[in-house]
């Protein structure tokens, strides 16, 4: 089954959350999707293997055929292509990868050319202790998230458990990351930010019909008020992680505090067992 | 006028607390919450909605059934996989491009509008502020943030202020580097933990890559004093300021339940640290072309 790891305000511990579940059970791909910022292996502390590129598609103009018509940079909706009387411009970043350009220029003056938005890597096949790592990572100064993520997935097992890092946020990526999970654990701190921010993010899992639950991190740091949500809206809160120096420190380290604080593996493993019994698909043939 | 904008690359590091610190120093400015996707600022700084504009983010395609023979053609060409075989659209997917309404023989699809969140004019005890609400799942994050910096800087104008303050989102990715164009100055929050330090080191390439000037502080110092020295130390090594240290402390937690700043919270340690902090980017932003 798919379990994804998600929250809305960033910093709230998901990366925390998903590699310590990811260690305390057996044999899970650990899919880290937040790509702009992918920390998982900050923990993990493995040998990464490239296992492809991601590209996407934008316009190469042929200058001697193009005839400065407009055509393109009229139907470009993302003001990727600028047209000047003598001169055509394209702007990379902005392009979306529509292929509108190619289809409207009656000269055939625009090609298709790949370009390299980022990388998937994954733990190497002759390493089998601990999860098996895959993650995504955008190239600095790109903008689209997405379909790096879209290609990380690709890599998720259907007959394995894999625990999903979503990034921050509520916006594209975050559906991209959520798209066709069967569980979602939402990480938050007891705070009023990550309250208005764990609204958002319920509104978002409500939206697509998943099923959730809540980790309070660092609680005792903040209010009650986390709790009184959870509470009024039915919202089952799966486990709470003190705030407790020796888990900041362990944290500040890359250290995942299941291997320094042995009682925690349990927790994970009951957190797992109880989503796994309820939400779990079984697997088909 | 100048811009300052506050990021971070990981999340909860501090941004807010820090950005609304500094609304609560200083002088002749206008705060702009760019973390449209999970806004806090307001929690904060209680603005009052002064005046509220509709966003429309990209129009989106929609298909009209009555004429649609089912061609599959629009399927055929979208980039996005934004159609369902039943010739409906995926909103959350569909970016707007308008190949399916180019492609479709039967004229059965229009690029209609599409709603997508709010902007909003405000007014809070520091002064004039814009913030924005986007719907949830919406594609448009980075247009919204660039239309909360220009409803930022035409509020500068008509208020002759000196200063934008924006609160940056997390991430490398659209929204931050809409929240970073144009800026004078970005301050960087970061945090002595290896995230923090991995995710310090890649919103530095961000920032050298769109050539804007970057300083560094650094919060929640006291967690793991051997990494915040190393931090200084390569800030050092590529000659980036460190503009001050901040401990690892439960005043920023005390002063957001109380809906105040950490300025206002209390004088103490942390917001003499934050004063000297605040005096550091002022003389930079200053300094800055």
């Amino acid at each position: 089954m798919k379990i994804a790891i998600a929250s809305g305000k960033g910093g709230t511990g998901k990366t925390t959350v998903a590699v310590n579940l990811a260690l305390s059970i057996q044999d899970a791909q650990l899919i880290d999707c937040d790509v702009e910022e992918p920390n998982c292996n900050l923990f993990l502390k493995k040998e990464l293997e490239q296992v492809t590129e991601v590209t996407s598609m934008i316009p190469e103009i042929v200058e001697e055929n193009c005839t400065y018509c407009k055509k393109c940079s009229d139907f470009c909706r993302f003001n990727a292509i600028a047209t000047l009387p003598n001169k055509i411009l394209t702007f990379p970043t902005l392009c979306h990868s529509c292929g509108g350009c190619i289809m409207v220029c009656p000269e055939g003056a625009i090609q298709k050319h790949e370009t390299i938005t980022g990388i998937i890597r994954k733990t190497s096949a002759d390493d089998e202790n601990g999860p098996e790592l895959y993650e995504g990572l955008l190239d600095i100064g790109q903008t689209m998230a997405s379909p790096v993520i879209s290609e990380l997935k690709k890599n998720i097992d259907p007959g394995r458990t894999a625990i999903i890092d979503a990034p921050p946020g509520t916006a594209c990526p975050v559906l991209t990351t959520l798209e066709d999970v069967d569980y979602c654990i939402l990480v938050t701190e007891p705070t009023p930010f990550g309250l208005h921010d764990l609204k958002l993010a319920v509104e978002v899992v409500r939206t697509l019909e998943i099923p959730h639950g809540i980790v309070i991190n660092r609680s005792g740091s903040g209010d009650d008020s986390v709790e009184e949500y959870c509470m009024n809206e039915g919202i089952e809160i799966l486990m709470n992680i003190p705030h407790d120096t020796k888990i900041a420190q362990l944290y500040s380290e890359g250290i995942p505090f299941v291997q320094e604080m042995g009682q925690w593996k349990e927790k994970f493993i009951h957190i797992y067992s109880s989503i796994q019994d309820r939400y779990g698909r079984e697997i088909e043939a | 006028m100048k811009q300052l904008v506050i990021i971070s690359g990981k999340g909860g590091t501090g941004k807010t607390t820090i950005t609304a610190a500094i609304a609560s120093m200083a002088e002749n400015a206008i705060i702009a919450d760019c973390d449209v996707d999970a806004p806090n600022l307001h929690l904060v700084l209680e603005p009052e909605i002064t005046e509220a504009s509709d966003f429309h983010g990209m129009e989106i395609a929609h298909i009209d059934t009555e004429r649609c023979t089912g061609c599959n053609i629009c399927i055929e060409n979208c980039n996005f996989d934004a159609i369902y075989t039943d010739h409906s659209i995926n909103s959350c997917k569909c970016e707007g491009c308008g190949v399916c309404e180019y492609v479709c023989p039967e004229n059965a699809i229009k690029m209609i509008n599409n709603p997508s969140g709010s902007v909003f004019d405000s007014m809070t005890r520091y002064g004039p502020m814009v913030h924005a609400e986007l719907m949830i799942g919406e594609e448009a994050s980075g247009k919204l943030v660039t239309a909360v910096k220009e409803h930022a800087s035409s509020l500068a104008g008509e208020n002759g202020a000196e200063l934008i303050i924006c609160d940056g989102p997390p991430g490398t990715g659209c929204p931050v580097i809409a929240a970073i164009t144009g800026a004078d100055l970005a301050l960087i929050v970061t945090e002595p933990s290896l995230s923090g330090i991995h995710d310090l080191e890649r919103i530095i390439q961000v920032t050298d890559h769109f050539r804007i000037p970057a300083i560094v502080c650094i919060n929640k110092y006291s967690i793991n004093e051997e990494n915040t020295k190393q931090i200084e130390i390569s800030c050092k090594e590529n000659g980036i300021i460190v503009a001050g240290k901040l401990p690892y402390d439960t005043i920023p937690n005390k002063a957001m339940i109380g809906k105040k700043t950490v300025i206002e919270y209390a004088d103490n340690e942390f917001s003499e640290n934050l004063r000297e902090i605040w005096k550091t980017v002022r003389s930079e932003l200053c300094e800055s072309p």
